[in-house]
């Protein structure tokens, strides 16, 4: 009797996940309660202190809609419509047969009608999921790149990546945008108050807004940190998964080659796909603020399995 | 005093056998499941297949022995599927399997069957459901080997003996076409 095929062990990498998940959670509520705190004491001697439950109320609902509603929002985001019945039946024969393979129920599946290849897949877990591919990857790629493709995603869902990623995507676009609105304030309110104080709240002040600079360029940095390794993860399941890594290998050379950017995609929503839709020029920051690894070095990878 | 010590260690011994014992179900429960994934597929294949024969037949009407060997090897399979194994079941699905590629391969030669819109949608249909097949056999296997591995490790075996759960049996195709595992490095 022949040896059966080895297994990734997926157990592994939901633990992994569900430890990011609190862990994600839990730094989102320290960033949003220490710039609450900030802009507390800027405010008003002791207003720190009071902004406090605010802030945490605030990262709780922030987080609790992500994960409840922000594959809902992420695809209305995408402009992605969800598939009809008869539609597509051979993308709908492959994600059935994957799925078959995984153990889990179908996604469900989504169109982006945009001519540039891409996909990605979001949800919470395997019962609420979703996979989207735009009209480009459809048309451009044969059954055995869409294979490698879907496959890559799929091993998203079933890992749970697709919640960590979603979460986020929601909470590092909420700093991203509550830092924004600070630093506006602060320019252009901040003078005015700042006259009638001593030189204690003009410390808080320049505080206040080294924070308010700092947060971002965190959590852009948490979220490069937990997203590029999980490619590299994704793409080898999935070749374990179609037992044929040159069909992601190609893919992945097709939608690189493409040059053309697919213009739903945005600087937040950029990371979940399979790779990178802005196709925005590299530059001196690359290394660190690239949201996928290289494609070559992944073409690479694959290739080493086959 | 030592009553409650005995107590605890009697307590925690059987919370422990307990999880052992429905770990072991799981695992069973499991390869049942994907047995019948297995199966839904298999019998979607000997629907497809009446229908396929019928659209050839229209065009290659000299390939007769063809034909019956492909309806001969659907009575067996079915027949295999309700009695057997399965290991006999696997063996009649391969000759089935084989039957149905040289279906395919008399239906090359005829370049207006080709173009019938019908016989594009039954043959994208077999391609998706041989797939199918071949993947709930990999998650079927999977699981008997996770299920077949606990009943041997220590101690679990021990339990398993008293409670007589037995291993499952892997389900092979021999097909020619599989492909090799990918050896996976995350260097």
């Amino acid at each position: 009797m022949a040896a059966p095929p080895p297994r990734l062990n997926t157990y592994d990498a939901v633990a992994a996940n569900r430890w990011r998940t609190v862990l994600l959670i839990a730094l989102f509520t320290a960033i949003v309660s220490v710039l609450a705190y900030a802009v507390g004491e800027y405010a008003a001697p002791g207003g720190g202190i009071a902004l406090l439950p605010f802030a945490i109320g605030f990262s709780g609902l922030s987080a609790a809609t992500s994960y409840f509603a922000g594959d809902r929002l992420v695809l209305a985001q995408s402009k992605a419509r969800e598939l009809a019945p008869g539609e597509e039946p051979q993308l709908r024969n492959i994600v059935e047969t994957l799925a078959i393979g995984l153990g889990i129920q179908p996604p469900t599946l989504y169109v982006i009608d945009d001519s540039a290849p891409n996909a990605f897949a979001t949800g919470r877990d395997p019962k609420h999921a979703s996979v989207v591919v735009t009209r480009g990857l459809l048309d451009k790629l044969d059954r055995t790149e869409l294979e490698g493709v879907l496959a890559h995603e799929m091993s998203h869902v079933v890992n749970r990546d697709i919640r960590v990623m979603l979460l986020v995507t929601v909470l590092v676009g909420t700093v991203a945008l509550i830092s924004d609105g600070l630093l506006r304030s602060m320019w252009y309110g901040g003078g005015r108050r700042d006259r009638g104080r001593g030189s204690g709240g003009a410390i808080i002040a320049v505080v206040a807004i080294v924070l308010a600079i700092l947060t971002p360029i965190v959590a852009q940095l948490i979220r490069l940190a937990v997203s590029r390794q999980r490619e590299y993860l994704a793409d080898a399941s999935g070749a374990l998964l179609t037992r044929y890594p040159p069909g992601l290998a190609n893919a992945l050379r097709k939608i690189a080659d493409d040059k053309e950017a697919l213009e739903v995609a945005n600087k937040a929503t950029a990371s979940l796909y399979i790779a990178n839709p802005l196709k925005d020029r590299p530059n001196f920051m690359d290394g660190l603020f690239d949201t996928h690894p290289p494609i070559a070095e992944r073409i690479r990878r694959l290739e080493a399995m086959g | 005093m030592e009553l409650w010590v005995v107590l605890a260690i009697v307590v925690v011994i059987a919370l422990f056998l307990i999880s052992m014992y429905n770990r072991l179900v799981t695992l069973r429960q499991r390869v049942r499941e994907a047995w019948s994934d297995i199966d839904v597929q298999l019998k979607r294949r000997y629907d497809l297949i009446p229908n396929l024969v019928a659209t050839v037949k229209g065009y290659a009407t000299h390939e007769s022995t063809v034909f019956q060997n492909v309806t001969d090897a659907r009575a067996k399979a079915i027949a295999a599927g309700q009695t057997g194994s399965p290991e006999q079941r696997a063996q009649a699905e391969n000759v089935l399997t084989g039957a149905l590629r040289s279906v395919f391969a008399v239906a090359e030669n005829y370049p207006q069957l080709q173009a019938v819109q019908e016989f594009k949608d039954l043959s994208e249909n077999l391609t998706a459901t041989e797939d199918k097949i071949a993947f709930a056999r990999r998650f079927y296997n999977g699981n008997v080997r996770d299920y077949n591995t606990s009943l041997q490790t220590f101690p679990t075996n021990i339990l398993a003996g008293m409670f007589g759960f037995t291993a499952e049996q892997y389900f092979e195709l021999a097909d020619a076409g599989e492909r090799e595992t990918p050896k996976v490095s995350f260097s």
